[in-house]
C-alpha cells in the first residue's frame, strides 16, 4: 500500500513540477491573431492555407468580438499581447487613443471586403418587398405617431406597417446585443429607416441622445425574438417556422440556399454584385489591424498580409468568395494592396 | 389471534400497496431517464456518424515537367496542374464560371496532396499518375443525402449539372467513399472535408494532465492537514466554509481569475494548455479536497488507534496506513472533478483557448484548444458538413469521459479494502 500511496505521489508531485517550474516561455514564432467573430471565418481560412504553403507555423486565431478583439491589441506592444486584430467596423477615434496610450503608433490598417446583413426566411413561404422603414417600425420599440412624437409600437403584422404587404405576424430572430451583427443591423437598418422621417433626422442635430434612444432601441414585446449568437441555429428555426424572419450575416445565407432566401430591402436583393457595389443598404466593410512594430520580431507577418491581400484570397474568384466575403472592386483592392505593400499607417 | 390477524390484514395490504406503488414509480423514473438518454445519443450517433466516411475523387494529373522546377519543388504551382486534369476529364467544360463549379468539386486540399506525393517521389515527373483527392464538401453532402436534390437549379449549391459530372465519376468508378482517418489524424480546418479532431483532443488531454498534476497533490495535501492535523477550531470551520463556496463558484469566474493572475501578472502563454490546465486546476481543487476529506473520514478510527497504540508518530499513520485507504476515494473525487473540467468552455474563453488552432500541439506550453471548444466552434460554422463533424466530436467527447469514469472504477475496485 504504502509503494503505491508513494508512487502515485510523485507522479503527480513530477507533473505538478513540470507545470509549475516552466513560468518562462520562448520568444513567440507565431502569428496571433484576435477579433471580430464576423471576420474570424476569413481569417482561419487565410491563417490555414498560409500555415500549409509557406513554412511558417499557422497562425492561432481567436474569435473575441471586434471591440474585444480591440481591447487586447490596443492594451500592449509586447509578446503576450495580439499582432493582429479583426474588426467588423473601423477602428473608432477612442480606441486609437488608447492604443497611443500603450505606446502603439504604427497602426497598419487593411480593407478587406464587405458583409451583407439579411433579412431571410423559408423557401416555403413568399418573399418579402421591405423598405429600411418598414423595418423600422416592425422592430423598433418606440415608433412615431404621426403628430411629431412617439408611441409604443403598436404594429402586431406586417400589413398594419404597410397595406403591400402581407397579414402575417411580425416574428423576428436576431442576434443579441453583445453581436457585432446586431450593432451593424441596427446602425444601418434601424437608423436608416429612422432618419427617413424628417422630424427625427432633425431631432439628431438638437438632441442626439433622444434620436439614438428611439432608432437604436429594439422592442422587446416578442416580436424580436433574441436567438443567440448561433446563426446555424436561427436557419434550422426557420426551416421549422416559415412565417418567422431571420437576421444574420450573408455567408449563411450563402450556405442555404437551398433552405432559405434573402428578401429585398429597398428593392435591392442581397447577392454579392449589390452588396460589393454599395446598393443593398445593409453591408459594411470588414478590417484587419497589423502592429507594424511587430514585422521582424514575429516571423510571416509581412508574408501574412501579403497573403490576404492576394487576388487569389480576397479576389472576386478568390477562396474568400467562396466563404460568403464579399469583394472590394478591383480599384479598391489595388489601392488597398498598394497600402499594404508601403506599410502605411492608419490615418483617421 | 386470529382477532388481530384480521384486524392487520387491510392495513398491511395497504402498507404494501404504497411499496408497490413506489417501486413502480421508481422504476418508470428510470426508464424515463434512460429513454431520454438514449434518444439524446441515438440522435447525435446518428448524425454523427456521417463523419466517419469521407467521398473521395480520381483523377489523372499529367505532372508536367515545364511545370516542376526539380530544384523548387516544393513551390510549384501544383493547384494549376489538378485544374488541368479536372478540365482534361471534363473536356465539354468551356465558360469561365463553369470551370470554376467544376474545380469547386476537389477540396482544397488537392494541391497539397499532389505536391506531398510529388515532393517525395519526384522520379514521377513526366508521367500520369491516377491520384485518389479529397471531394469537397458540396459533393460530400450530396453523396451522403444530406444536401437535396429536389429543389429547383439556382436554389442549390449543387445544380444540375454538377451532379451529372458527379454521376458521370461515380459510372466510371472514379469516386468512392472512404473511412474518414483525417478526422481523428489531423487539425481543425475551415474545410469541412478536412477537418479533424486531433489537436482539440491533443489540448483536452495536455490541460488535464496539469490539471492532474496540480489540483490532486495539492488537493490531497490540503485534506489530510485538514482532516488529520488541523485543529479544530473557528479558523478551521472558516476554511472548511469557504471550500465548500469554492466548488460552487461559476466556473467563468476562474477564467478571469486564470486571465488577471496567469496571464498578466505572471506572463504565461495565451491559449496554451498550461494555462488552461492551471485554471481547471483552481477550478477542480475543492472537488478534490472535498472528496478526499471524506475518503479520510471513512477509515474507521480503530485503525490509527492500532497505529498509535503499536508507536507510530502521527505523520507515520496517516502516511502509512490511513492514506492508503483513503487513495480510492481521493482518486475517484480528483476524477469525477476532471471529467467535469473537461467539459469547460467558459473559463477557457478568457484565456484564450476558444480558438482556430490547426498544428496539433506538441507540448503544454503550444497553443491548443479543447474538446468542447472545438464542438461549440463547429456548431457555429456555418457550412452544413460541419453539422456532422460536431456531432461526431461530441461522440469523442462522450468516449473521453466514458473512459475516465470507468478508470475511476476499475482503480477504486482494484485498491478497495473492505473490513
Amino acid at each position: 500500500m504504502l509503494k503505491i500511496t508513494s508512487s502515485f505521489m510523485s507522479l503527480a508531485l513530477g507533473a505538478g513540477l513540470l507545470a509549475a517550474g516552466a513560468t518562462t516561455a520562448n520568444a513567440r514564432d507565431r502569428i496571433t491573431i484576435v477579433g471580430s467573430s464576423t471576420v474570424f471565418p476569413f481569417s482561419t481560412t487565410v491563417a490555414e492555407r498560409f500555415g500549409k504553403s509557406t513554412k511558417f507555423k499557422t497562425p492561432i486565431v481567436e474569435s473575441t468580438g471586434s471591440g474585444g478583439g480591440l481591447k487586447l491589441f490596443c492594451s500592449g506592444k509586447g509578446d503576450q499581447h495580439p499582432d493582429i486584430t479583426n474588426a467588423s467596423r473601423r477602428i473608432k477615434p477612442s480606441e486609437v487613443a488608447r492604443c497611443a496610450k500603450n505606446g502603439i503608433t504604427d497602426t497598419i490598417e487593411v480593407k478587406i471586403g464587405y458583409d451583407g446583413i439579411v433579412l431571410a426566411n423559408s423557401r416555403r413561404s413568399k418573399l418579402l418587398n421591405l423598405t429600411l422603414k418598414d423595418l423600422f417600425l416592425a422592430l423598433a420599440r418606440n415608433v412615431p405617431d404621426g403628430n411629431g412624437k412617439t408611441k409604443p409600437n403598436p404594429y402586431r403584422t406586417w400589413k398594419n406597417i404597410n397595406p403591400t404587404l402581407p397579414e402575417l405576424k411580425i416574428e423576428v430572430m436576431g442576434p443579441p446585443p453583445t453581436s457585432g451583427t446586431r450593432d451593424a443591423f441596427v446602425e444601418l437598418a434601424m437608423e436608416g429607416g429612422c432618419k427617413s422621417f424628417p422630424w427625427i433626422k432633425a431631432l439628431k442635430k438638437k438632441d442626439k441622445k433622444a434620436y439614438k434612444a428611439l432608432c437604436h432601441t429594439i422592442r422587446s414585446d416578442g416580436a424580436y425574438i433574441e436567438a443567440g449568437e448561433n446563426d446555424n441555429l436561427i436557419v434550422q428555426k426557420l426551416e421549422a417556422n416559415p412565417t418567422a424572419f431571420g437576421i444574420f450575416g450573408f455567408s449563411y445565407l450563402d450556405q442555404n440556399t437551398d433552405k432559405i432566401q434573402g428578401n429585398t430591402i429597398n428593392g435591392i436583393e442581397p447577392g454579392f454584385e449589390q452588396i460589393s457595389d454599395g446598393s443593398y443598404p445593409v453591408s459594411r466593410s470588414l478590417y484587419f489591424y497589423v502592429k507594424k512594430s511587430r514585422i521582424g520580431k514575429v516571423p510571416g507577418i509581412e508574408e501574412f498580409m501579403a497573403a490576404f491581400t492576394n487576388d487569389k484570397a480576397w479576389g472576386e474568384e478568390g477562396y474568400l468568395s467562396d466563404k460568403g466575403l464579399i469583394p472590394m472592386s478591383e480599384k479598391e483592392r489595388k489601392e488597398w494592396a498598394g497600402r499594404v505593400k508601403k506599410l502605411q499607417k492608419l490615418a483617421m | 389471534m386470529t382477532d388481530l390477524f384480521t384486524k392487520v390484514t387491510p392495513e398491511l395490504k395497504r402498507r404494501l400497496r404504497h411499496e408497490r406503488l413506489f417501486q413502480w414509480m421508481g422504476r418508470s423514473a428510470i426508464f424515463i431517464a434512460i429513454a431520454f438518454l438514449l434518444v439524446m445519443v441515438g440522435t447525435i450517433a446518428s448524425m454523427g456518424v456521417g463523419a466517419l466516411r469521407q467521398t473521395h475523387i480520381e483523377l489523372s494529373v499529367f505532372l508536367d515537367p515545364q511545370e516542376l522546377d526539380t530544384a523548387r519543388l516544393y513551390d510549384a504551382d501544383y493547384g494549376r496542374l489538378v485544374k488541368k486534369a479536372l478540365r482534361a476529364r471534363f473536356t465539354e467544360v468551356k465558360k469561365r464560371q463553369d470551370k470554376r463549379k467544376l474545380y469547386n468539386l476537389i477540396s482544397s486540399q488537392a494541391e497539397f496532396t499532389l505536391r506531398d506525393l510529388v515532393v517525395s517521389r519526384p522520379s514521377l515527373i513526366g508521367q500520369t499518375v491516377k491520384v485518389w483527392f479529397t471531394a469537397s464538401d458540396d459533393v460530400d453532402m450530396l453523396i451522403k443525402g444530406n444536401i437535396s436534390s429536389s429543389t429547383g437549379n439556382t436554389q442549390r449549391r449543387i445544380d444540375r449539372r454538377e451532379t451529372r459530372w458527379i454521376n458521370d465519376l461515380i459510372a466510371a468508378d472514379q469516386l468512392e467513399s472512404r473511412f474518414n482517418s483525417r478526422f481523428f489524424w489531423s487539425g481543425d480546418s475551415r474545410e469541412p472535408e478536412l477537418a479533424g479532431i486531433l489537436s482539440a483532443f491533443a489540448g483536452s488531454a495536455f490541460s488535464l494532465l496539469v490539471c492532474f498534476g496540480l489540483s490532486f497533490p495539492v488537493g490531497i495535501f490540503a485534506a489530510i492537514y485538514l482532516e488529520e492535523f488541523a485543529p479544530k477550531n473557528r479558523w478551521s470551520a472558516f476554511i472548511e466554509v469557504n471550500i465548500n463556496n469554492l466548488a460552487a463558484v461559476p466556473s467563468i469566474v476562474f477564467g478571469l481569475l486564470g486571465l488577471a493572475v496567469f496571464l498578466n501578472t505572471f506572463g504565461l502563454p495565451r491559449s496554451s494548455p498550461l494555462v488552461g490546465g492551471m485554471v481547471l486546476a483552481l477550478m477542480t481543487l475543492p472537488t478534490i479536497i472535498i472528496a478526499s476529506r471524506a475518503a479520510l473520514r471513512a477509515v474507521p478510527p480503530s485503525i490509527r488507534e492500532a497505529a498509535l497504540g503499536i508507536g507510530a508518530s502521527r505523520i507515520q499513520t496517516v502516511f502509512h496506513h490511513v492514506a492508503p485507504l483513503a487513495l480510492p476515494g481521493m482518486l475517484t473525487g480528483a476524477i469525477v472533478g476532471m471529467a467535469r473540467a473537461l467539459g469547460e468552455t467558459a473559463p477557457l474563453l478568457m484565456i484564450g483557448m476558444v480558438a482556430f488552432v490547426a498544428d496539433v500541439p506538441n507540448s503544454i506550453f503550444e497553443p491548443a484548444t479543447a474538446l468542447p471548444v472545438q464542438i461549440f466552434l463547429w456548431a457555429d460554422s456555418p457550412e452544413r458538413a460541419f453539422l456532422e463533424k460536431t456531432s461526431a466530436a461530441i461522440i469523442v467527447l462522450l468516449c473521453f469521459l466514458v473512459v475516465m469514469n470507468l478508470s475511476a472504477i476499475i482503480l477504486r475496485r482494484k485498491f478497495e479494502k473492505r473490513y
